[in-house]
């Protein structure tokens, strides 16, 4: 350990990795794209920087052109990547290959498919030792043992002869990370580590790794769209710009003082817990990256910048020049000094309109939707799965019902039961005078269906590929309105400029759209019939946050022209206090809370509001709170605690009736109430008081992989 | 793992039961006698109705299936007009001649097709898989009669060096069985592997683009180790299946290879009866071709579940 901090020293001169000029190209059929045009920048030991950036702007190629996988396309054309002083491009594969996993290890966007699905954990995680070193099956197995428990896996020993396919998400991202820890490497590449992951899981997942960052020492290339994320856990970020670093800096630096406009576009398009729909809409960034094919002479977000001036923009390649008087904060924009200063969007709540309460045109009553388990093709496990246990919400005409959980927790099945593809087990859920809990999609009249439409979260898998916009919309448009086929191409027409794309993306095909511009093709189809509900299943969760923050507006314009009512489902807490005006907080198939979004987002809230606010990423270093770290895994829905569901993880558990008594609704003002064994004015007075103190002794329940439902 | 078992067993008897009435069913209704088949054009009606009252085919079908179950259990096959023998008598003889091709062939084919394909899909569209691509191509397109009389004209009329018919008689030309058998299976072999080439390759260009095998080669590991700790199993998960098929194919169906070789075969034999109508061996060698399919069945869902955890449960 003595000689590990003068080495530390000394590299700091020198430092870990660094790009200089460095120039990497795919060679394609249509031509050289040339992703990363010339990026300098570098990494000090035990430093961790954040790369940021919509996607295509050439995060995940530089991820993988420091360990020199570029596949057989791609290649470091010119300039040179230097990771303690040799050249990733120009290594031998022999030497490619002691650096790889030993120096430099990588943990991975998906963990499930970056595990081997058919080899144990333990082999997996032993492999490594055994490449490098040269250890024995013994000492590699004590050593990934040690890995497991240091990534905080309750019975490590057990983890070790499980697959892959037998952990849950959180638990396999760690297991990727013990894996990429194990050989104590001296930089860590972190590809979107914890994008998919719930909320509460990421937040443990990103504990976990500052944790481990200042045991190893290792320093960390961190890859993420989430600048929440990147605060938590980076030193320095850079922002990443079609292949080009626009801006870098300390995370202050950059977040208190942004002086590119796009570091500005970022920031200003991300709803913050703070911000609501009545006050302003969100700031965009028009267009999209440009492609790597054609580079324009001058600056490439000229195009998409609102500063942007003809000729001193436009012309010629932009240096990237010192930020005066702050050391090493650095922008690639000739109009820096110019720029006015920078004002973090924080805004207020706008005022909620007055008279708002309008009477609920979707009511939720007493639903229950039951799964029996089966295993198999004739096991029938005589379990059941409850899904949905006794769900009661409203959401009021026009206005817009969020519902938000993790996963698992029931939000996916509502969606479900509403839209008709299945049916509840018991309970009613009605809109207006129609009820449809009991009632399949295939049996519902034609004028109900009209009401009710849906968007989904992933626009790629829901348009059909070889089917044109104008043919999905326009099929809509006759099956639902009845119209003929030329009114139906004028109805398209119209539609398209109402999600505000040109009338000719009629004839284009969904590959030819970018992620955004298919989710409002999406939403073009879903208002074919004038539905008076849209349900919304996590419909930019998939999106870049520029085009995020446009899909917000365009859904809240929608409905301010439409009155249509919204069922808003979304794992992301500040989107959801910028769009709802109601919020049901789902956990394991229960509402733990429900009221008016400003009542929800203001204490008192249930213990699993609380944990679930405090482990949203915020974009702001200035305002990083004590994070509830839930601990434990979400209990098996097949056999549910008789008391509250949250109980086994709740930090705020009083006793034993939490486990035993399920806990009473209590309610409060506006309808809101909280299903809790504490008294709302305790809860007020706890949680002014910050974030609980974690149980030293608690009972864990045995740890277990979230139970496969099939 | 007794329940697995159980469960399968319950489905091949269930199919045997089936397809032993659906081959007596057919062979009743379709046209032709075998009273009259056995005894000519020339013999009287007189004498073919004597002949049906012995064979006992003057009664009813039902009447005539549960006498014939009732005879299988007893191991009674019935008797071949054909051959003029007891089925069971020919019957297994012909089986285990054809497992001894089968057996060789197969033993060829899968380790011989692993390689080719994995090494064909470790990189997609390389020399190295774009000549096995060919070959495999070629090889699966070339008839089977092409290819043995191909084959023969070669080793046989021009080098010598090998016998033209496998009759697994001993005395045929001197030749020993093992020389008797190498061009027939390399007939089957070639026609065969083609097919699952293409099929190991497919599956494994697939999990080569995986992202486990990004995280393999990023921990450091050599190529080969990467394809061989990583690739190969994934990439077996899929062909399993039809690998497993072969064997139906390399017990009932290698006709051609059979008759082409003059090879005394179960194949072969199942093409004389059907010409013959010799309904006792064609309902005996369907059920035998029907064990055989349900029974790989099972051994590939048993591969299935050694490959692949997932399915384990």
């Amino acid at each position: 350990m003595t000689d590990s901090r003068g080495a530390t020293e000394n590299r700091a001169r020198a430092p870990l990795l660094e790009f200089r000029q460095a120039r990497i190209s795919f060679m394609l059929r249509a031509g050289e794209a040339n992703v990363i045009p010339g990026l300098s920048f570098s990494l000090g030991a035990g430093e961790a920087l954040g790369l940021v950036g919509e996607s295509g702007c050439g995060k995940s190629t530089v991820a993988l052109a420091t360990m020199r996988y570029l596949g057989r396309a791609g290649r470091v054309t010119s300039g040179s990547i230097l990771f303690e002083g040799q050249d990733i491009a120009r290594m031998s594969e022999d030497e490619l290959r002691r650096i790889r996993g030993r120096r430099i290890a990588m943990v991975y966007q998906d963990p499930m498919s970056s595990l081997n699905p058919v080899k144990t954990i333990g082999k997996q995680l032993m492999e490594v030792p055994m490449i490098h070193e040269g250890a024995d099956a013994a000492a590699a197995r004590a050593l990934a043992v040690r890995m497991l428990e240091e990534v905080k896996l309750p019975d490590a020993a057990g983890f070790m002869d499980r697959y892959p396919h037998q952990l849950s998400g959180g638990q396999q991202q760690r297991v990727v990370i013990a894996m990429a820890l194990i050989a104590r490497p001296s930089l860590l590449i972190m590809d979107e580590p914890t994008t998919g992951l719930d909320v509460t899981v990421e937040a443990a997942v990103l504990d976990l790794v500052r944790e481990l960052r200042q045991r190893h020492n290792s320093a960390i290339l961190f890859i993420s769209h989430n600048l929440g994320t990147v605060v938590r856990v980076c030193d320095r970020i850079g922002v990443m710009y079609a292949g080009e670093m626009v801006e870098q800096g300390t995370i202050r630096q950059v977040f208190a003082n942004p002086r590119h406009p796009y570091t500005r576009g970022l920031l200003d398009c991300l709803p913050t817990l703070g911000r609501d729909k009545h006050g302003s809409p969100l700031a965009t960034i028009p267009g999209q990256v440009g492609s790597p094919l054609s580079r324009p002479p001058g600056c490439s977000f000229a195009r998409r910048c609102g500063s942007a001036e003809e000729g001193r923009c436009t012309t010629a390649p932009i240096p990237i020049r010192p930020v005066p008087g702050e050391a090493g904060h650095e922008a690639q924009c000739v109009r820096m000094a110019e720029l006015e200063a920078w004002l973090r969007k924080d805004g207020q709540a706008g005022a909620v309109p007055d008279g708002a309460e309008t009477a609920p045109l979707v009511e939720i009553a007493g639903l229950r939707k039951t799964y029996r388990q089966t295993h198999g093709l004739f096991g029938d496990t005589g379990k059941t799965v409850k899904a949905l246990n006794d769900v009661d919400m409203f959401a009021e005409a026009g206005r817009t019902l969020a519902i938000v959980g993790e996963s698992g927790c029931g939000k996916s099945t509502l969606a479900k039961i509403m839209s008709g593809l299945v049916t509840a087990s018991e309970g009613t859920a009605r809109i207006g005078p129609d009820q449809i809990a009991a009632t399949a999609i295939d049996q519902r009249p034609q004028a109900l269906k009209r009401k009710l439409q849906m968007v989904f979260q992933n626009p790629d898998s829901t348009l059909n590929p070889s089917h044109s916009v104008g043919y999905v919309i326009g099929r809509a448009l006759r099956r639902l309105k009845g119209l003929g086929k030329r009114s139906a191409e004028d109805e398209t027409r119209r539609l398209l400029d109402v999600v505000k794309l040109s009338g000719d993306f009629a004839g284009r095909k969904p590959h030819q759209l970018s992620g955004g511009q298919k989710q409002r093709v999406a939403i073009a189809r879903a208002l074919a019939g004038d539905p008076e509900v849209i349900i919304a299943d996590e419909p930019v969760s998939a999106l870049d946050v520029s085009v995020q923050a446009a899909i917000i507006n365009l859904l809240n314009e929608l409905q301010g022209e439409r009155a249509t009512t919204l069922l808003f489902i979304s794992h992301d807490l500040a989107v959801v206090r910028y769009m709802a005006d109601h919020v049901a907080v789902m956990y394991l198939g229960k509402v733990v809370e429900f009221g008016r979004a400003a009542e929800v987002f203001e204490p008192p809230f249930h213990p699993y509001t609380e944990a679930l606010l405090s482990a949203a990423p915020v974009p702001d270093p200035d305002r990083q709170g004590e994070r509830i770290i839930l601990d434990g895994a979400l209990p098996s829905a097949t056999d549910l605690p008789p008391g509250c569901p949250f109980a086994s993880r709740c930090p705020r558990k009083v006793g034993s009736i939490c486990d035993t008594t399920p806990p009473p609704a209590q309610r409060l003002a506006h309808g809101h109430r909280i299903a809790c064994h504490i008294e709302a004015d305790e809860l007020v007075s706890l949680q002014q008081g910050g974030a609980p103190e974690r149980q030293r002794e608690k009972h864990v329940r045995p740890h277990r992989a979230e139970e496969h439902i099939r | 793992m007794l329940r697995f078992f159980g469960k399968h067993a319950l489905f091949m008897v269930v199919t045997l039961v089936a397809v032993s009435f659906l081959v007596f069913a057919l062979n009743e209704l379709s046209p032709g006698d075998v009273a009259r088949k056995e005894l000519g054009a020339y013999a009287t009606q007189e004498q073919v109705d004597l002949l049906r009252q012995r064979l006992g085919l003057d009664r009813p079908v039902v009447v005539r299936y549960v006498e014939y179950l009732g005879k299988l259990f007893t191991g009674d096959l019935g008797y071949s007009q054909r051959f003029k023998v007891p089925v069971a008598d020919i019957i297994f003889d012909r089986l285990r001649n054809t497992g001894l091709l089968a057996a060789v062939s197969f033993a060829v084919i899968v380790p011989l097709s692993m390689l080719l394909g994995v090494v064909a899909g470790m990189r997609e569209g390389s020399v190295i898989d774009r000549g096995i691509t060919m070959f495999a191509t070629l090889a699966a397109s070339v008839p089977e009669f092409a290819m043995g009389v191909f084959l023969a004209s070669v080793f046989v009329v021009w080098l010598g060096v090998l016998p033209g018919t496998a009759t697994l008689l001993s005395q045929t030309g001197g030749w020993s069985i093992p020389a008797q058998l190498v061009l027939p299976v390399a007939v089957i072999v070639l026609y065969d592997m083609g097919y699952v080439v293409s099929m190991i390759r497919a599956s494994m260009v697939e999990v080569m683009q995986r992202p486990y095998i990004r995280t393999a080669v990023l921990k450091g590991m050599s190529f080969p180790r990467v394809i061989l700790g990583h690739a190969v199993r994934n990439a077996m998960i899929n062909p399993v299946t039809v690998i497993m098929l072969q064997i139906n194919y390399l017990v009932a169906g290698v006709v051609v290879v059979e008759t082409v070789f003059a090879y005394p075969g179960f194949g072969r034999m199942m093409l004389e009866a059907a010409l013959f109508k010799d309904i006792a061996l064609i309902e005996a060698g369907a059920l035998v071709a029907v064990f055989v399919c349900v029974l790989t069945q099972i051994l590939s869902d048993l591969a299935y579940m050694a490959l692949d955890p997932r399915i384990r449960a």
